[in-house]
């Protein structure tokens, strides 16, 4: 079993992964950096077709890596580019938040949001929410420190 | 002979079909029984201790069950949902099979218990039973037992587990699932596990590591949990086949729990309902989304 560090002070930076939809989120997270608004680095982006392609495998994989939070986002319903993907996205993940909880995941780790092109300051909110929630729960070795877990 | 007896000798006879899938006294406990002569159908048997979920004999992926001919499976209330379920997703066709119904008064947890059902021996899907009569059955037979006696066993430990902390339910998890050696009897018992290549044998990419580390456990359960998200129908034939004990049942009722919450979708026993992963409606509750 991991041991839990307390964050608080510690200087502990949580290390995040975005999975994002191309035609909105990632455009919007663009627009932010164009924009030149000011957010914290912790959160690495990859970018999918769509949200509806993140797979539970990819957030499970993430956090056995050493991710200690991960983004899911995409368009807001109805703007989805491929017209229904992100609603199917919504109901999946919420039972796979609600699973990987019960699990003992606490559910704050996996943060869904929906940004568009033209939400670049809500990204920056939703990063820096992501950010403060891994923050204020530490680290997360679970998955990354079990017995024979893959090096990475 | 019973009804059930007769109706499967009459089946054979009349070359309805070539098979009757059912159940008959083994060495160790009941078994599972491929019954082709109507002479042999006098050994089917029905009581509590009938806990295998035969529509696993109609998955695709056991085609050489298939090959016999026509098959005629008999099927207990929970057991229908998953041919249902086979039918929906298009892995059975209706007209292919004869379908048995049986009226159910619970079964026991294990084959080679005794019959009697007290409070410690019946098994846990009993007790959210609805369909103790089937309704989705070609014949339907032998006479409705009483009710199986009320245990609280499974939803006492989901209580428990959701009061936990997230730090307590994986000190428990994490323990429980460490024993896996991943044997996949989880999957070949599921009827609803249907995919030709399961994830779990796939190595490029690899996904779900094969040795039997907790990693790689955790994995395959979560994947496998997701996979029946909407689909289990709550035949606890997991948890049964598990040499290791996993409550694999509490799994797949939580996740069954939360479809029901968020979805409003129950494991239907009609294949014309539409299982609510493959759906949506614009107005799901997203709350948890900023």
């Amino acid at each position: 079993m991991s041991s839990k560090t307390p964050a608080s002070g510690t200087g502990f930076e949580p290390k995040i992964i975005a999975f994002v939809c191309t035609w909105c989120t990632y455009t919007g997270a663009d627009l932010a950096g164009t924009s030149r608004m000011q957010m914290p680095p912790n959160v690495r982006v990859v970018r999918l077709n769509c949200s509806s392609r993140v797979n539970p495998q990819f957030v499970m994989r993430a956090f056995e890596r050493g991710a200690d939070g991960v983004i899911i986002s995409g368009c807001h319903p109805g703007d989805c580019h491929y017209s229904t993907g992100n609603y199917f996205t919504r109901r999946r993940i919420a039972i796979f938040s609600e699973l990987l909880d019960f699990v003992g995941v606490d559910s704050r780790r996996l943060t869904m949001s929906w940004v568009s092109a033209s939400q670049g300051g809500k990204w920056r909110d939703v990063v820096s929410k992501a950010i403060a929630n891994v923050k204020e729960l530490g680290p997360f070795h679970q998955f990354s420190q079990v017995e024979g877990g893959e090096q990475q | 002979m019973s009804e059930m007896n007769e109706l499967a000798a009459k089946l054979l006879s009349e070359g309805t079909v070539k098979v009757v899938i059912g159940y008959e006294q083994g060495p160790a406990g009941v078994r599972p029984a491929f019954i082709t002569d109507p002479a042999k159908a006098e050994t089917l048997i029905f009581d509590s201790r009938c806990v295998q979920n035969l529509a696993v004999y109609l998955n695709p992926r056991r085609s050489h069950v298939v090959t016999l001919g026509k098959v005629a499976v008999i099927v207990k209330g929970c057991d229908s949902k998953a041919v249902a379920g086979l039918i929906r997703e298009y892995q059975v066709k209706r007209e292919d099979i004869v379908i048995i119904g049986v009226r159910c008064g619970g079964v026991v947890r294990r084959a080679d218990m005794t019959a009697e059902l007290t409070a410690d021996t019946v098994s846990d899907k009993c007790q959210d039973c609805d369909v103790r009569e089937p309704k989705f059955c070609d014949h339907l037979v032998l006479p409705l037992p009483p009710a199986p006696p009320i245990t609280t066993r499974r939803a006492d430990k989901i209580a428990e587990l959701t009061k936990m902390t997230p730090d307590e339910r994986w000190a428990y998890w994490s323990e429980q699932l460490d024993r896996c050696i991943r044997c996949h009897a989880c999957r070949e018992v599921c009827p609803l596990c249907t995919c030709v290549q399961c994830i779990a044998d796939k190595n490029r990419p690899q996904w779900i590591p094969t040795s039997a580390t907790l990693q790689g456990d955790v994995m395959w359960q979560i994947t496998r949990v997701l996979h029946l998200a909407g689909r289990c129908v709550d035949c606890q034939e997991c948890e049964r086949a598990c040499p290791l004990d996993i409550p694999l049942g509490l799994l797949t009722r939580y996740v069954a729990q939360m479809v029901e919450k968020r979805f409003d979708y129950k494991a239907s026993d009609d294949p014309s309902v539409v299982a609510p992963m493959g759906e949506y409606r614009t107005d799901d509750e997203e709350g948890f989304i900023l």
